[in-house]
């Protein structure tokens, strides 16, 4: 990889030196730098992960001379994995290669040299204090060994978030196209809705342990009521700013209350839905775990609270490791509900 | 285009009838300030007829349409389709506004389709919608979404969407106004032919006075503030007509005099 940029570098100021000439050009266009060729980039660009991962294995073949034999060798096979991989990719690319790899390339050449700038800072020098913040292969290790109770941890967050979700999903549209549509709903639950929704579901955690008879129902509520205001929030305003101009259209082609409702307000509002479930569902995300730590006995968070307790740092980390790719997935895969249902619209953002 | 006599085809529409219609509307901050939009306007239609309205902007045209459309309600004064008061708006009152109004999450096919929808008769005539996609000439571009399609394709589909309900009478406020003049063009033949395959009771609002005279049966005047008809005028041209003939352009200069020449 600095190889490569090097020579990008190297080809760089010839070409700048040679513009000032083309007098015609705008400055603008004069300032960019000039891109080499694609051939040449293409293989520049695959050979930066085998580079990247031969650097991370050799600092991990230094760091761990200094570790206490009997640990396992995962991040080794790991690492040596990748490496194999990344050759035979850098071997083959004349005859098969895609813009997608050509495009991660250098993304996971900088996740291992990052992996590697881990390893020296904990294991290799010893720059961090060691029990809170072990090396990548320790981590790498607590997933694999506690990969029963991590699995077992994610399936029962996922559990209490889908259900809580759902819940304030539900409840949250149809209150929001309640208060979107009709007036005297409006004038009766803003008020409620603007006093209430503010407050952060968690500062309920208090009220909601005397209430409910289980961790679980009331973490479930909680959730559902941090998804509840945003989605009420944005559905309604997206419901009562549809254009008037499609009601009145709809109203002439003989259209009654059901199908403005739902076959013109709620389309109409869809876009404006859609970044009421985002905002809930992060703050699904902010309840699940802050219950699953105070009160409910499994899950991601009680992981995380429970390994710090025994000050297991490594399986505290193993667990952010679960809750990124987790909160990622669920994010992306809202991302291509939104895709398809929006297709209609045209410049939406990309996850 | 084929020449038609307008009253040897059947048709599908009803007479309409205006009569001494005011509309006030109360000023936003103040109820002592009103403004007169309309007064007592009368004015009938006949089954079957292409009436123009042209009159400068803020005349009450949209009014009149909204009010006719059933959209909005008059201070005093009846609106008659046939012999039914006007009393809320309808599928009989199929209406077309500048900007096509197409509902941007269906596809053309799905827009077309809504009056049937909204009417729960989507199942018995299904064959309309192909019907009228030919009709309009959009049979390639049934399952594209509205932001892909040009002005006077959007149009087009709007027009074909208010037609599907077989309404009594079509409402056009100003609806070639934002295509350019070759489309447009093009457009009012199609919507002439449209008109005579039906014989559709049709008011057109415009503020172009070529595009009524070569449109309208009768073309009717009206004067803002308070908005009322001033003149109606007939406009007894054989069709199809010639946009450069003298009688077109007479009656083009005698409209203009109309506009420019302060009315007493």
């Amino acid at each position: 990889m600095l190889f490569a940029g090097n020579k990008v570098n190297e080809v760089a100021p010839l070409k700048e030196s040679a513009q000032p000439s083309n007098v015609v050009e705008p400055p603008t266009g004069a300032q960019k730098k000039p891109e080499p060729p694609a051939e040449k980039r293409r293989w520049q660009i695959f050979f930066t992960v085998p580079l990247a991962t031969a650097t991370a294995l050799a600092v991990h073949w230094l760091a761990s001379r200094q570790e206490p034999p009997g640990e396992t060798h995962l991040y080794t096979y790991l690492l040596s994995g990748l490496l194999v991989v990344s050759i035979v990719a850098v071997a083959l690319q004349s005859l098969w290669s895609s813009d997608w790899m050509r495009g991660a390339c250098p993304l996971i050449a900088a996740a291992v040299l990052l992996l590697a700038g881990w390893e020296m800072a904990t294991s290799g020098f010893r720059w961090l204090p060691m029990p809170y913040f072990p090396s990548p292969a320790a981590v790498l290790q607590s997933l694999v060994t506690d990969r029963d109770l991590l699995f077992d941890s994610t399936c029962h967050s996922l559990l209490l978030l889908l259900c809580g979700y759902a819940l304030g999903v539900a409840v949250g549209l149809f209150s929001g196209v309640c208060i979107g549509w009709s007036r005297q709903v409006r004038y009766w639950g803003m008020p409620l809705l603007k006093i209430v929704g503010p407050i952060p579901a968690t500062a309920w955690i208090p009220l909601a342990m005397v209430l409910s008879p289980s961790a679980m129902v009331s973490a479930m509520a909680l959730i559902a009521l941090a998804v509840w205001f945003p989605v009420t929030m944005l559905t309604a305003s997206g419901v009562s700013n549809t254009r008037a101009a499609y009601l009145d259209v709809a109203r002439t082609l003989g259209a009654g209350r059901a199908f403005l409702i739902f076959r013109v307000a709620i389309p109409a509002a869809l876009p404006s839905i859609f970044i009421g479930l985002f905002m809930g569902l992060g703050a699904s995300f902010l309840t699940l775990v802050v219950a699953e730590t105070v009160g409910v006995k499994s899950g991601l968070g009680w992981y995380v609270s429970w390994a710090q307790g025994w000050a297991e740092y490594r399986k505290v980390y193993a667990a952010l490791l679960i809750m990124a790719a987790f909160f990622s997935t669920i994010m992306t895969a809202l991302f291509k509900v939104r895709d398809r249902v929006l297709v209609w619209q045209k410049g939406v953002i990309k996850w | 285009m084929v020449a038609v006599s307008e009253n040897t085809v059947a048709t599908e529409g009803a007479s309409l009838r205006v009569k001494d219609v005011t509309k006030v509307f109360a000023a936003r901050d103040s109820t002592a300030e009103r403004m007169l939009a309309l007064d007592a306007m009368s004015f009938a239609v006949a089954p079957g007829e292409l009436v123009s309205i042209i009159g400068p902007s803020g005349c009450g045209k949209s009014t009149l349409l909204r009010l006719i459309g059933g959209l909005d309600f008059p201070t005093s004064g009846e609106l008659y389709v046939g012999t039914e008061a006007i009393t809320g708006p309808s599928s009989e009152r199929g209406l077309v506004f500048q900007d096509p109004c197409l509902f941007p999450w269906l596809t053309v096919r799905r827009n077309i389709q809504a009056g049937l929808v909204a009417l729960g008769v989507l199942r018995e005539k299904r064959s309309e919608v192909n019907y009228f996609l030919r009709l309009v000439g959009l049979e390639g571009f049934a399952d594209v979404y509205p932001h892909h399609l040009s002005g006077g394709m959007a149009q087009r589909v709007a027009l074909a969407r208010a037609l599907i309900t077989h309404p009594k009478i079509l409402l056009l406020d100003e609806p070639l106004g934002a295509l350019d003049a070759f489309t447009r063009m093009r457009m009012q033949d199609e919507v002439l032919d449209l008109w005579q395959a039906r014989l559709t009771t049709t008011l057109l609002v415009t503020h172009d006075i070529d595009e009524a005279i070569y449109m309208s049966r009768r073309i009717l005047i009206m004067t803002p503030r308070p908005g009322r008809v001033e003149r109606s005028i007939e406009v007894d041209l054989p069709r199809p007509r010639d946009r450069s003939s003298a009688e077109f352009l007479d009656l083009r200069s005698e409209i203009l005099k109309l506009f420019t020449s302060p009315v007493s």
